[in-house]
């Protein structure tokens, strides 16, 4: 059964911004799925309306085979959100956050107060369950917000960006922590900026622009369709070392190469060819990301 | 959400709501008991010692009801606007919106933690007027009634402005510029039999009027009114009322582009 299914999805605000324009999306149970797209492309509507907070002009959404116009609750039961804004009483102790949000969902208090630690724990966050929302750090207030979000237990996880604005150090415990999410069966439906991230997480991704999917494959194949990936090589010296052919390759200093290796052009082969021209290669590293690269390829319409 | 699902729901909504009033009582429970305690010196005590009984009732003892409901009008619309209101601006109302809680609970939770801070200040207010006037309580089942709607159709009342509300002033404008004048005029310094028959058919526009009237029934045993009319005309409130509160909710005015 898919997680969600959206056919011919539309939304029009009443300023006259048409910010969907007919979307259909399938994520399958159990996916990791990322939705990519500029700011103000569509993604954030598409999430307002599975969770109810936007209301379609028209088309079909369904959660787990609920249908949002006939079984809207049903559906809700299923899902958790984490919305891009913080959307607590930052006068509200942590604890009293989470627990409330529990029962919202029918979760009894006791019951929540022991989920509440469980997740608040895996989230490094339990010794600040008495505190109030309004003195936690940035990043600990996106973390209320994933526990806000899990404390029913929901089948089908949204999260709007959910590591803007995070460290570093923060963003790859955050990951993990979704990852092993995911991986004991909870749906992720992600959106976020950071590409890279999309690539480290998603096994699906769709790209959204202008409020139509421009793009809808598995990561693994949106890579693959990549034209050129372009790569920095570090040697020991370029210095009087003959040209390869076959590779487009730029000297950005002695040391330093950036070469673009093609479709049908393998890594064994570049380094092969730099190996036979009397090159030293030291490292070979992507240069920014590849997801990035395709994304903004599809946005300037390359 | 079965049964058990939507009371769990409904308590948390309350329980939240009793627990935010209780955390703030400086600003949510002492200010109205300040208020009422100063009409009860002044209007009260020094110059209801020189107007002349009402209906035969001493004229302190007479305006004790009118105050007591003062403060439960208050305080039951005010902590709904306030609490709404300011869940819609901290975007905390998407909590609930979310969730696969029934409108008409969100509503019920909201409704009651009116009623609690209604029916908690008006208690405190009956309790300081014991100072100054000996209460009597002629039927305890008619003060419940009454106090029990009244607090209910102020508390939808003030859920209402808080779905149209968009901004801080919105909060403020139904209380100044409605509640309080339709308060003053609705019969709680005065009998409305003192009033010229103009004054007498105009001020019997004004649903407060019924409220205090039947709830000093409550009180005393007299009234300016049929009671059994005041019920029926506060039942027609609170059901109309409700009805707008669910529908709005259910349109998702204020609450969803």
């Amino acid at each position: 059964m898919d997680a969600l299914n959206i056919q011919n999805l539309t939304k029009t605000y009443a300023t006259g911004t048409r910010a969907l324009k007919g979307v259909d999306l399938r994520v399958k149970s159990g996916d990791f799925f990322g939705l990519l797209g500029a700011n103000g492309a569509g993604k954030t509507t598409i999430i307002g309306i599975m969770t109810s907070l936007v209301k379609k002009t028209s088309g079909k959404a369904e959660i787990f085979g609920y249908d949002l116009d006939k079984d809207l609750n049903k559906a809700k039961k299923e899902v958790g959100v984490v919305p891009q804004e913080f959307n607590f009483s930052i006068w509200e102790k942590v604890i009293d956050i989470i627990v409330a949000q529990g029962g919202y969902f029918g979760v009894p208090r006791s019951v929540a107060m022991d989920r509440a630690e469980e997740i608040l724990n895996a989230l490094d966050l339990w010794s600040k369950k008495d505190q109030t929302a309004r003195t936690l750090s940035g990043g600990m207030k996106r973390r209320l917000m994933i526990a806000r979000a899990l404390i029913h237990h929901p089948k089908l996880l949204f999260l709007d960006e959910p590591t803007a604005g995070v460290d570093v150090e923060l963003r790859h415990g955050m990951w993990k922590y979704l990852n092993n999410l995911n991986a004991n069966g909870t749906t992720i439906f992600l959106t976020t900026h950071y590409l890279e991230e999309a690539e480290e997480l998603c096994r699906d991704v769709a790209i959204i622009k202008e409020g139509e999917i421009v793009r809808n494959d598995s990561v693994k194949n949106l890579i693959r369709s990549l034209e050129k990936q372009t790569y920095i090589l570090t040697v020991e010296t370029s210095k009087g070392r003959k040209p390869v052919k076959g590779f487009d390759v730029r000297v950005i200093d002695d040391a330093t190469l950036e070469v673009d290796l093609h479709k049908d052009q393998t890594m064994s082969l570049l380094i092969h060819e730099f190996h036979e021209n009397g090159y030293v290669v030291l490292d070979v590293r992507p240069k920014g990301n590849r997801l990035e690269q395709l994304f903004l390829n599809i946005l300037q319409n390359k | 959400m079965n049964a058990h699902d939507t009371w769990i729901a409904f308590y948390t909504i309350l329980r939240k709501e009793i627990v935010r009033f209780m955390r703030i009582w400086s600003q949510t429970l002492l200010p109205p008991v300040i208020n009422q305690s100063l009409y009860f010196i002044i209007f009260g005590a020094y110059i209801g010692s020189q107007v002349k009984s009402i209906n035969g009732i001493p004229y302190m003892a007479f305006i004790v009801p009118g105050l007591v409901m003062m403060a439960v009008i208050t305080s039951s619309f005010t902590n709904v606007v306030s609490s709404f209101f300011g869940s819609k601006f901290q975007k905390n109302i998407e909590e609930l919106l979310v969730s696969p809680t029934p409108n008409y609970v969100i509503i019920a939770g909201y409704i009651m933690g009116g009623v609690a801070r209604g029916i908690l200040v008006g208690a405190i207010v009956f309790a300081i007027s014991a100072l100054f006037t000996h209460p009597v309580i002629y039927n305890g089942w008619i003060v419940a009634l009454f106090v029990f709607l009244t607090a209910v159709v102020f508390s939808l009342g003030g859920l209402i402005n808080g779905i149209f509300a968009t901004k801080f002033d919105d909060v403020s404008i139904f209380p100044t510029f409605v509640l309080t004048p339709l308060t003053y005029f609705g019969g709680v310094f005065y009998s409305i039999n003192d009033l010229p028959p103009l004054w007498q058919t105009l001020t019997k526009f004004n649903p407060i009027l019924y409220m205090v009237d039947g709830f000093r029934y409550g009180f005393f045993g007299v009234s300016d009114i049929n009671v059994s009319f005041s019920i029926v005309m506060l039942a027609a409130f609170t059901f109309i009322l409700a009805f707008a509160a669910v529908y709005l909710l259910q349109k998702g005015t204020g609450l969803k582009s």
